[in-house]
């Protein structure tokens, strides 16, 4: 009656398919053929052999939904595994996500927020950039989202430093290796591409849903690629003749990269981090589904609960924090790059 | 010499590819540039280069662009390592140094100074003068004294908290000067230094080169396009054609003397009065003539023909420390002007 019968009738396999006939689950979709008759399958003149396909044809063959569980299934029996080196190696992102959120909570605001206007000042030395700043988290404060948006503040915060600190010895390696390069481009394709929920999936099976670094190294794993690529892209076009230079007078590989290539790369470096810490916040936000604390919560209650309001405002929020990191390092990128004579 | 020269390259090759071994064997069968280049796909840099460069002595490299000049000087401290041949030091084997004695070769014994500059955009001229020093580990304060010396030298005191981009060309190629003199290495390889410049400046440093070469007495190697450069600077010229010497020797006698149609063309365009000196054109001493007066053979001859005031019949004595050496006639002076006859031919054609 399938359309396949013939293939294995012909390769002489009919006697092992019919071994298993009646023993595997029963699709939905011959579930449905069973209790409607009428609409028996008048299929497709020649489907595709697709392994649902073949499986009508011959009950031995396997059906789609046993690769997915395969898959599911080759996950979680390294899953314990995987678990028992991540587990400690990770635990001090916990920790330090903990902490943060401890400290941007537990102090008063007005340590916190003059605290972090002194660093904005610090960084970028602007004062129109400190003022909209200054405006801005009075703003939060005044719509009584201040508590929330230090969360989510607190988070990139710790993620972006450990963007940095794994991202930019890893563009360094890169920028020395071709064949490093290579080996990881493709990774971080993937990264970039693969679907922001996507990364949530497998972390869940791997780590307790209360635990912060659940959402923390779903966060740097998603924002570490523009630091990365930055930091290669930026050593590469460091000038050839002042790395020539630099050889000439007999510098050491560390003197090299110390004194010229880092500085001279730093403009695009910090554009990498600028895309690390916008992407951070993008990510933060979907984090809120497995339990990241700050103005990513308020969005998914609007959303569960449709809040109109609610989920309004804290976009509104997401977007002025969005602003605010934007325009920070922005001006910070472009204080380095004047203080170094960049033009 | 009695002394053995201070750089001796000896049958020099250099083949860019991806197999210049199997090519060099081709090289050293014959096979030419263009040859090699549509055969096997590689580019035939530098070819049979045998040089002596002389202690304390300014030895001009000139070709046209593409003529492995660069290459060339590139292969003195190793930032380009050859195909085949040899490299000598002080007698010592370059070819031979590993990496961490290369590394303080060039920390100690020499020096360069680039076409585009090559500042670190990111520090001071001050910061950038000391940075031989700094790479060796010396001290802050004392790398930055020695620097401060060279910087006055060079005649940018007053911008040592200046940034590279802040300063003109000319300037910023003073730094770069300042940088190989703090570095106080024996040798000073300068790569197109003086190219990137608009003339009158070009003419400031040559001046400002030739005087700290009679200070300190440098190995200097200099590689230039440009045939007025080369015969201002050069005690040694070679002369480099797609990859290979064409003619090296003392540049009078190469203006006077070009070996090959080549160097005739080249320097058939210089101010010969301006270039060739007494010495190159004087004759023995022949003492039944009156002499107009004396001259010193290291004077131009353009010098000559305005003391003489177009006199063509006179003649001078040349004397060196107070002793007579030889003579000069003006006419011999006149025929010393005018380009040999084959080339004069060649233009006709």
């Amino acid at each position: 009656m399938a359309f396949y019968d013939g293939l294995f009738n012909a390769l002489g396999l009919r006697e092992w398919c019919d071994a298993a006939a009646g023993s595997s689950k029963m699709s939905m979709a011959s579930l449905l053929a069973k209790t409607n008759p009428d609409a028996a399958d008048e299929g497709p003149v020649f489907p595709f052999p697709s392994m649902d396909e073949l499986y009508q044809a011959c009950p031995s063959f396997p059906q789609s939904r046993e690769f997915t569980a395969g898959v599911e299934e080759a996950f979680l029996n390294v899953k314990d595994v995987l678990k028992s080196v991540l587990d400690p190696l990770t635990q001090p992102l916990s920790w330090l996500l903990e902490f943060a959120l401890f400290i941007f909570l537990a102090a008063p605001w007005w340590v916190v927020v003059p605290l972090i206007l002194l660093f904005v000042w610090y960084v970028c030395r602007s004062v129109a950039v400190t003022t909209f700043v200054t405006i801005s988290f009075a703003f939060l404060a005044f719509i009584d989202h201040l508590d929330a948006a230090l969360q989510t503040l607190a988070i990139i915060a710790v993620c972006t430093g450990i963007c940095i600190i794994l991202g930019v010895p890893i563009g360094i390696a890169m920028a020395k290796s071709n064949r490093f390069q290579r080996s990881l481009l493709p990774l971080l394709d993937l990264l970039q591409t693969l679907p922001t929920f996507v990364y949530l999936i497998p972390l869940i099976f791997l780590f307790s849903v209360t635990e912060p670094k659940l959402y923390g190294i779903a966060i740097i794993v998603y924002a570490i690629v523009p630091v990365i690529r930055l930091t290669d892209l930026g050593i590469r076009l460091v000038d050839q003749d002042v790395v020539e230079a630099a050889n000439t007078f007999g510098m050491s590989p560390r003197q090299k990269l110390l004194g010229v290539e880092l500085p001279l790369a730093l403009p695009n470096i910090m554009a990498g981090v600028n895309q690390t810490i916008m992407m951070s916040l993008a990510m933060v936000v979907i984090a809120s589904l497995v339990s990241a604390p700050g103005l990513g919560v308020l969005v998914l209650r609007g959303i569960r609960n449709l809040e109109l309001g609610v989920g309004l405002i804290a976009g509104l929020g997401i977007v002025l924090l969005a602003v605010i990191l934007d325009r920070v390092s922005k001006a910070a990128i472009a204080r380095v790059s004047t203080d170094q004579t960049f033009k | 010499m009695v002394n053995s020269p201070k750089i001796e390259i000896r049958n020099l090759y250099k083949i860019f590819g991806s197999d210049p071994k199997t090519a060099l064997e081709k090289v050293k069968a014959g096979m030419g540039k263009e040859a090699l280049l549509s055969d096997t796909g590689h580019v035939l840099g530098l070819q049979n280069i045998s040089i002596d460069i002389n202690e304390s002595a300014i030895t001009v490299v000139m070709g046209l662009s593409g003529s492995g000049k660069s290459t060339l000087i590139r292969h003195i401290n190793r930032l380009i390592e050859p195909t085949d041949g040899q490299v000598f030091i002080d007698g010592e084997d370059a070819l031979l140094l590993d990496q961490d004695e290369l590394r303080n070769k060039r920390r100690t014994d020499m020096s360069m100074v680039f076409q585009k500059f090559a500042l670190l955009p990111h520090r001071t001229v001050l910061d950038n003068s000391a940075l031989p020093l700094e790479v060796r580990g010396v001290s802050k304060s004392e790398r930055h004294a020695e620097a401060q010396v060279w910087i006055n030298r060079v005649g940018l005191g007053g911008f040592e908290k200046h940034y590279p981009y802040q300063l003109s060309g000319g300037m910023q190629q003073r730094v770069g000067l300042a940088r190989a003199l703090t570095s106080n290495s024996d040798i000073m390889l300068m790569d197109e230094a003086f190219s990137a410049l608009d003339p009158l400046i070009r003419s400031d440093m040559q001046k400002l080169l030739l005087e700290l070469h009679v200070e300190l007495k440098k190995t200097i190697v200099f590689i230039t396009h440009d045939l007025d450069e080369a015969l201002r600077l050069a005690d040694h010229l070679v002369i480099l054609k797609d990859g290979a010497v064409v003619q090296q020797g003392d540049p009078q006698g190469i203006l006077l003397n070009p070996s090959d149609p080549y160097i005739e063309a080249f320097v058939s365009d210089i101010n010969r009065a301006r270039v060739l000196r007494v010495r190159s054109v004087m004759t023995a001493l022949d003492k039944k003539f009156k002499y107009a007066g004396d001259v010193a053979p290291s004077d131009t001859l353009e010098s000559l023909i305005a003391r003489s005031e177009g006199d063509t019949s006179c003649k001078f004595r040349v004397v060196e420390e107070e002793n007579p050496i030889g003579q000069i006639d003006m006419q011999d002076l006149v025929k010393a002007l005018v380009p040999r006859v084959s080339e004069v031919e060649q233009r006709n054609l």
